[in-house]
């Protein structure tokens, strides 16, 4: 298959690129992942127990407890964070937690918004680089 | 679309009100950029997450700030954090953590944060006013906010909430404008289980909500009249566990709501959900993961914290046997003076219940060691217990999580 480019909406700037791990429901980092390993451990997940670690992390929407952001914070400053994140809605939380992960250890996970339309060919995808800037996002596979 | 910054916000950005409102602000920038916000607006107070303790990044930050001197610039009360400064023994956990806990929490209040260390700070001397524009932490304390009270804020995060505290602005979108405050999804409980109590109903609505209604504001239809505010509150944590909600209206009971029509300033809901008993029943009995008559090894009460009203609800049920295992109940330091002024603190201790303030037993260590599930009247803690204690939970109202207290298994009435 050729190689596909998609447009999206910088959320947090960046670059990265890696597997793609979807969720099929929203997740609460905050009581959701162990932010030293980077697991799944809500167990009413569908997700529970896969790994975020080096993901492009594709969620639709955030959810749940506002300290989701320094949960995220710390799994980027141990290593155990995705390696960015799409979504379909803005969300303060993870935003946070990735421009505080960027402003105290100078780690980018960057933050994307990414077009409905565009979602199930993402998600089949096995694995996903993004490129952040000020002027606009894009998302691309091979 | 571009940010447009006061003078107030330039002067803040360039260091004229001190390094860390520089700081909090530059932040607070990149923030609303994300959220595409296009203005700031001020606050009159803040609610403060961030001071429980999630690993050294929440330390970095607020030392960060401390670094850079300055102090909060609104009213600022502090959420739980992770130890109870006035029960330190009840710590279980590692010294380390104790320690950059309870740091933590010094630390915002060297920031002018006061000690409040409660998720309930709405049923103390920190209840906003309706209208107020306020930037607030803690996912009930929001919903709550927004829902009961009828004030406006986002879900502001760890951080972000500090950031607003110290600048005294926030971002103006979302929640603080009225047009995002209409309810798009509708709710409607068409059957209930005849022999719960409002509370039950509460979280069991709370729950479905939360896991149906994604980013939408629910309008809930068909609630009986007479939910109080605690169950509004049980309600309210229960949704913002399972999903987003951080405003719900209650069509008659909640201050934007008076009826269906004004809630939706008459757009068309996007979503429509019809609640029934037996999805009721459904959402209650996925919040437990053991069976009934199951062994438990404590039960907990008040997540979120737990009002005067609540003790005046438990105190009656703990007449009788005395119970075989210890009933631990979160509730802040205001609502712990209030108990021992009315003198229930003897009454509570020789029914074997432990009184947590500061913090809240499923974020903090103190029942990782006990044998057999824990039982809770709080869809909250049952939704994230597991998860972050590792123990198994067992959901009932009050009366269940008394009568099992007493029995030292799961009971249910």
């Amino acid at each position: 298959m050729s190689a596909r480019a998609f447009e999206a909406v910088t959320l947090v700037p960046g670059a990265a690129s890696g597997p793609v791990l979807k969720l099929d429901e929203p997740l609460s980092f905050w009581g959701g992942l162990d932010s030293a390993t980077g697991r799944i451990i809500d167990r009413l997940h569908p997700q529970h127990g896969a790994c975020v670690a080096g993901r492009i992390l594709m969620m639709p929407t955030g959810r749940g407890s506002s300290s989701g952001s320094a949960t995220l914070a710390e799994a980027l400053r141990l290593g155990a964070g995705p390696a960015a994140i799409l979504m379909l809605e803005r969300d303060a939380i993870v935003v946070v937690g990735a421009i505080v992960a960027a402003e105290l250890y100078g780690l980018a996970c960057p933050v994307a918004l990414a077009d409905g339309r565009d979602w199930e060919a993402l998600a089949n995808a096995s694995s996903l680089a993004l490129e952040a800037g000020a002027d606009g996002a894009r998302v691309s596979f091979e | 679309m571009a940010l447009d910054l006061s003078p107030f916000d330039r002067e803040l950005l360039s260091g004229a009100h001190g390094g860390s409102a520089a700081f909090a602000m530059r932040l607070l920038v990149r923030f609303a950029e994300a959220v595409d916000a296009r203005a700031f607006i001020d606050i009159e107070a803040a609610h403060v997450d961030g001071c429980l303790y999630h690993g050294r990044a929440s330390l970095d930050f607020t030392e960060r700030m401390i670094d850079l001197g300055g102090k909060v610039r609104v009213p600022t009360s502090l959420n739980v954090g992770s130890v109870d400064l006035i029960h330190p023994e009840l710590f279980r956990g590692t010294k380390e953590h104790a320690e950059n806990g309870a740091r933590l929490m010094r630390a915002h209040v060297e920031l002018g944060c006061a000690p409040t260390f409660t998720c309930a700070p709405y049923q103390a001397v920190w209840r906003p006013r309706f209208g107020a524009q306020i930037a607030w932490g803690e996912s009930n304390a929001i919903a709550f906010a927004n829902s009961v009270i009828g004030a406006r804020t986002n879900r502001y995060g760890d951080f972000i909430d500090l950031c607003c505290a110290m600048t005294g602005r926030a971002p103006a979108y979302g929640l603080h404008l009225s047009k995002n405050r209409l309810a798009r999804a509708l709710v409607e409980v068409v059957s209930t289980q005849e022999d719960w109590d409002n509370e039950r109903l509460a979280v069991a609505v709370g729950h479905a909500i939360g896991r149906r209604c994604g980013g939408l504001v629910p309008a809930i239809v068909g609630l009986p009249a007479g939910m109080s505010e605690d169950d509004l509150k049980a309600l309210g944590a229960a949704a913002a566990s399972s999903g987003a909600v951080a405003l719900f209206h209650v069509v008659g009971a909640t201050p934007e709501a008076p009826d269906l029509e004004t809630a939706c300033g008459g757009l068309a809901p996007k979503l429509r959900l019809q609640l029934t008993a037996e999805d009721l029943r459904k959402a209650a009995r996925s919040l437990s993961n053991v069976a009934d008559g199951a062994p438990i090894g404590a039960v907990s009460l008040g997540t979120p914290h737990f009002s005067i009203a609540e003790f005046a609800r438990l105190m009656p049920l703990l007449d009788g046997a005395r119970p075989l295992i210890d009933i631990f109940v979160n509730c802040s330091r205001a609502t712990l003076d209030e108990l021992r002024q009315r003198g229930w603190e003897g009454t509570l201790r020789e029914a074997r219940v432990t009184l947590v303030a500061d913090t809240c037993v499923y974020v903090s260590a103190l029942m990782q060691a006990r044998i057999g599930a824990i039982m809770t009247n709080s869809g909250k803690c049952a939704y994230y217990a597991p998860g972050n204690l590792g123990v198994d939970i067992a959901y009932g109202s009050l009366a269940e999580c008394v009568a099992s207290a007493r029995a030292g298994k799961v009971m249910r009435l």
